[in-house]
């Protein structure tokens, strides 16, 4: 039963082909179940077995068979490939299914987790361009040329298993070489760098003078005035200048590193913010669709924050204190080596201690992070929710759940506050003991003779100092991985390429657009799902096409292509003839004016969210466009006329209104290309009309794409277009759509139906109940 | 009424008028806290046909048939034990015990730990596959400790 399939195409290629499909762990088993002159084309390992229990196993489709391999009773069940056979792919919560049909009988079916299907993908592929080999004769071996990727269908590169282009964001748990990847933006002030990395050096050897003049002070004045020598005034007068000038340099010296290296790093943080800004704005729409905004805002300000802090505290002080360590204990072994190693002898072990307890410190600190987290949560679910909570007389409960909330973090600080108190009492308690063993060690030494009291004192003076740096510098460690994951955060958004890149050698759109546009053969695949296939639309200059068919049929998505929002994964998109790739983004979508269903104004003025597109507009152009937009009758109504506020915080408007400052805002820029995106969904009836008037300004003389969900808004098109799943299904104007009786004529009829049953419902008042 | 399996391995509810409906699927209102209660039957565009209040009291075949066609389509490990993971920090890899044997996956963030409802908890790996922790504190020292630096 197995069929003719063209073995002789089979060259030396298909080996290296079959290498790349086939894992190291199933080669020997693969090997052993397939016939001779048989070639695997693909393999799935999948996780679950039948009863969804975690097991592996293995399906490999080969030229001729599909076959299942266990790997624990490692044997094979294999099916013979007849050209009515089918594979399919469907999943539901968080299970894939894969289905093997053989007309209308299922022959076995696998169940995996969802991570495995992009191989899935590649498995069905590879299976329907064996089948559309089969019917059309292509030879193998151009199909086994290159393997594509399962995700958007791009061409892999040799021996890579995850496509670059729509690859996952870097999964890496963050590493502290991440923090290098910072010199990128320390380079341009190397030399503000240099400079303070210097007055550091010489600031700290300033601080070391002081502890040094005790030396001396007790072993030239004091020890002698003891022993009957009066004082000399010039002795003490030289030593306590010595003193006070070296104070006065490290404060000075001091002063000027900690000015410059906060300089720099402001500086090196303000960089990374608005270049991690300048490049998210590039990003696709793409990029902002996976992601929360919440999280990148906090990227941009909390992290780069995070960092900079870093920078100029943390890693600062740390560079110091190391420095510090470093010439003191150069300074004790020079002064008397014996009494330096029993000083510096604690050292280590006193570091180590506090790195232990710090390192609980640390877990505990961010765990009371997260529950505070949990805390502000409570509070983000109820209080938008409010209108909700008193209707249902549930204030105590919440606030009974907030307490909850606020008792558990009381519980993990309290667990917390029994080490943090501890903490501070311990380093205290340490130091105490540091300096009572050189206290012990310096006598005993003084009584032999071996030192003189100065030189204790000295030494006294010295390690004082630096093991209370121990605690600041144990601290680094935690910093430094907070500075490292924030750091990584940023580099995730910087290192992302766009979806959507700027031609290397854009072409020049011609003077006068005409705005022509062209779809050849466009699709588009949204994560693993095909949402435009084959999609072919010609659209005269001027034109007005209306888009219609049921939510999910591709409409949007076809609108964000057009706008190029996203690129497509297959076909062309042409303006006047031009690829829209080749285009300079900018000049690109100056062409394009976009009305949406939920317009947005920013915050400020009327005129300026008008003016928004082209900022240099003169006043009259702003009232021309408000006029044509019908919107400027209202405008004037306002306190402040075009001067009122308006956006987030700003003066209310009505839904109406918004739209017809955003079809204001449309006109100003005077573009060749209208894309209206459900302009008019979201208003009733008689705002609708209102919106439809300032629409008619707008349209007039432009290339003009407009979704509407009410079939009645798209009665002024000269063409309407329905599509269903990802595909034109039917063109026309409403007259000879309706004659087809076909997917148009469906829809309108729902709509009618559905306008019927809405006046009859409402003629019974029926009262919308709030909760 | 019966439920069965036709040879596309999709399955037919045939109801008390006799009418049969082709690819209906058995779902449990309540599987996390509830599994034993509250069973329906929908057709394939979602509208409900059939409705149980108690499994067990659903009479035999069909009892049978039901737990079958709903353990087809329900899949939440339940985490017995956290063996390992890569790292404290996340993105993280967990190996973990679960009632359908040993797994691994990726936990993106620690937002991906949700609190269900009492003391359960969902994890949600890095491809969306759901995993339930029934009462992190009867799991054993070594898992609580595990869990503990992520919650």
């Amino acid at each position: 039963m197995t069929g003719c399939f063209r073995l002789s195409f089979m060259t030396p290629t298909t080996t290296t082909a079959q290498r790349n499909v086939i894992p190291q762990a199933w080669r020997p088993q693969v090997q052993s179940a397939l016939q001779s002159h048989e070639n695997a084309l693909a393999l799935l390992e999948v996780d679950l077995d039948a009863s969804l229990r975690f097991a592996k196993s293995a399906v490999i489709l080969t030229d001729r068979r599909l076959l299942a391999c266990d790997e624990v009773a490692n044997n094979c069940h294999s099916w013979g490939l007849e050209p009515n056979d089918r594979l399919s792919l469907a999943d539901h919560g968080g299970v894939c299914r894969l289905e093997f049909f053989r007309q209308d009988q299922r022959l076995a079916v696998w169940r995996f987790t969802l991570g495995l299907q992009p191989a899935a993908l590649r498995l069905l592929s590879q299976f329907e361009q064996r089948l559309a080999r089969e019917s059309d004769g292509q030879p193998l071996q151009s199909l086994l040329a290159g393997t594509t990727c399962p995700v958007c269908q791009a061409p892999l590169e040799e021996g890579a298993d995850e496509c670059s282009r729509c690859g996952r964001e870097d999964l890496t748990p963050p590493s502290t070489w991440t923090l290098l990847k910072l010199w990128r933006f320390g380079r341009p002030y190397r030399n503000q760098l240099l400079l303070g990395f210097a007055l550091t050096l010489a600031s700290t050897a300033a601080t070391l003078v002081p502890p040094y003049m005790t030396m001396p002070l007790m072993d030239e004045v004091l020890i002698p005035y003891q022993s009957g020598k009066p004082i000399d005034p010039s002795l003490v007068a030289l030593y306590l200048g010595g003193l006070l000038g070296a104070a006065l340099l490290a404060w000075a010296l001091g002063w000027a590193k900690t000015y410059i290296l906060a300089l720099v790093s402001e500086r090196i943080g303000a960089d990374l913010r608005t270049t991690t800004y300048r490049h998210l704005l590039n990003l696709s729409l793409e990029y902002f669709g996976g992601r929360r905004t919440g999280d990148l805002i906090a990227r941009i300000g909390n992290e780069t924050d995070r960092i900079n802090v870093f920078l100029s505290l943390h890693l600062l002080d740390f560079a110091t204190d190391v420095l510090m360590i470093v010439m003191t204990a150069v300074i004790l072994f020079s002064i008397n080596p014996t009494l330096a190693v029993i000083t510096l002898l604690p050292l280590p072990f006193i570091g180590w201690l506090i790195h232990l307890v710090r390192d609980r410190l640390r877990t505990g600190f961010e765990k009371i992070d997260r529950v505070w987290a949990e805390v502000t949560n409570v509070l983000a679910d109820t209080i938008p929710g409010i209108r909700v909570v008193k209707a249902f007389a549930q204030e105590d409960r919440e606030s009974q759940r907030f307490a909850d909330a606020n008792r558990h973090n009381l519980n993990v600080n309290d667990r917390l506050n029994r080490v943090w108190s501890l903490f501070a009492p311990t380093v205290a308690l340490m130091t105490e003991i540091g300096l009572l063993v050189v206290w012990g060690f310096g006598i005993w030494l003084v009584a032999h003779d071996s030192i003189t009291v100065g030189v204790l004192t000295a030494f006294l003076a010295y390690i004082g100092r630096f093991y209370t740096r121990l605690d600041s510098m144990s601290r680094i460690v935690s910093h430094t991985q907070k500075a490292a994951s924030g750091a990584k955060r940023i580099f995730d958004i910087l290192d992302h390429v766009s979806s959507v890149p700027e031609p290397a050698q854009p072409v020049a759109l011609p003077e006068r657009v005409t705005g022509r546009i062209t779809v050849r053969e466009a699709g588009f695949r949204y994560g693993n799902r095909a949402v435009i296939r084959n999609l072919d639309l010609q659209i005269a200059p001027g034109e007005m096409i209306g888009l219609v068919g049921h939510s999910g049929s591709g409409k949007s998505t076809l609108v964000n292509l057009i706008c190029r929002f996203y690129d497509v994964s297959e076909g062309v998109i042409e303006l006047d003839g031009v690829d829209i790739r080749q285009l300079r983004i900018a000049d690109f979508r100056r062409q394009i004016g976009l009305v949406l269903q939920e317009p947005f104004l920013f915050f400020g003025t009327i005129a300026d969210n008008i003016a928004y597109g082209k900022p240099d507009a003169t006043r009259d152009e702003i009232i021309a466009a408000a006029r044509a937009a019908h919107a400027h009758e209202f405008i004037l109504r306002m306190p402040q006329g075009y001067d009122s506020l308006v956006g987030e915080r700003g003066q209310g408007l009505s839904g109406g209104e918004r739209q017809r400052i955003s079809i204001a805002r449309a006109l100003l820029i005077n573009p060749r290309i209208l894309i209206l995106d459900e302009a008019t969904s979201a208003v009733d009836t008689e705002t609708e009309k209102e919106i439809q008037k300032a629409l008619d300004n707008l349209v007039r003389g432009r290339t003009t794409i407009a979704i509407a969900h009410r079939l009645s808004t798209l009665r002024k098109a000269d063409r309407l277009v329905v599509m269903d799943k990802g595909v034109v299904v039917e063109e026309g104007n409403h007259d000879q759509l309706m004659a087809l009786e076909g997917a148009y004529w469906r829809l309108y009829q729902a709509q009618q139906r559905q306008a019927e049953s809405e006046g009859a419902v409402l003629g019974g008042a029926a009262q919308e109940v709030v909760a | 009424m019966m439920l069965e399996r036709n040879p596309r391995g999709r399955w037919v509810w045939t109801d008390a008028n006799g009418t049969r409906h082709e690819q209906v699927v058995v779902v449990r209102a309540f599987p996390v806290t509830a599994p034993g209660q509250g069973v329906g039957i929908m057709d394939a565009e979602g509208h409900e046909l059939a409705w149980f209040d108690r499994l067990d009291q659903v009479a035999q075949p069909l009892q049978d048939l039901l737990r079958e066609a709903v353990s087809e389509r329900e899949f939440l490990p339940e985490i017995q034990r956290l063996k390992s993971v890569s790292s404290l920090v996340t993105p993280s890899v967990w190996t973990v015990q679960t009632d359908r044997g040993e797994a691994r996956f990726m936990l993106k963030g620690e937002e991906d730990i949700r609190r269900l409802t009492g003391k359960t908890l969902i994890v949600s790996d890095i491809d969306g596959v759901q995993y339930l922790i029934r009462d992190p504190l009867v799991l054993d020292r070594h898992s609580r400790k595990l869990l503990d630096r992520f919650m």
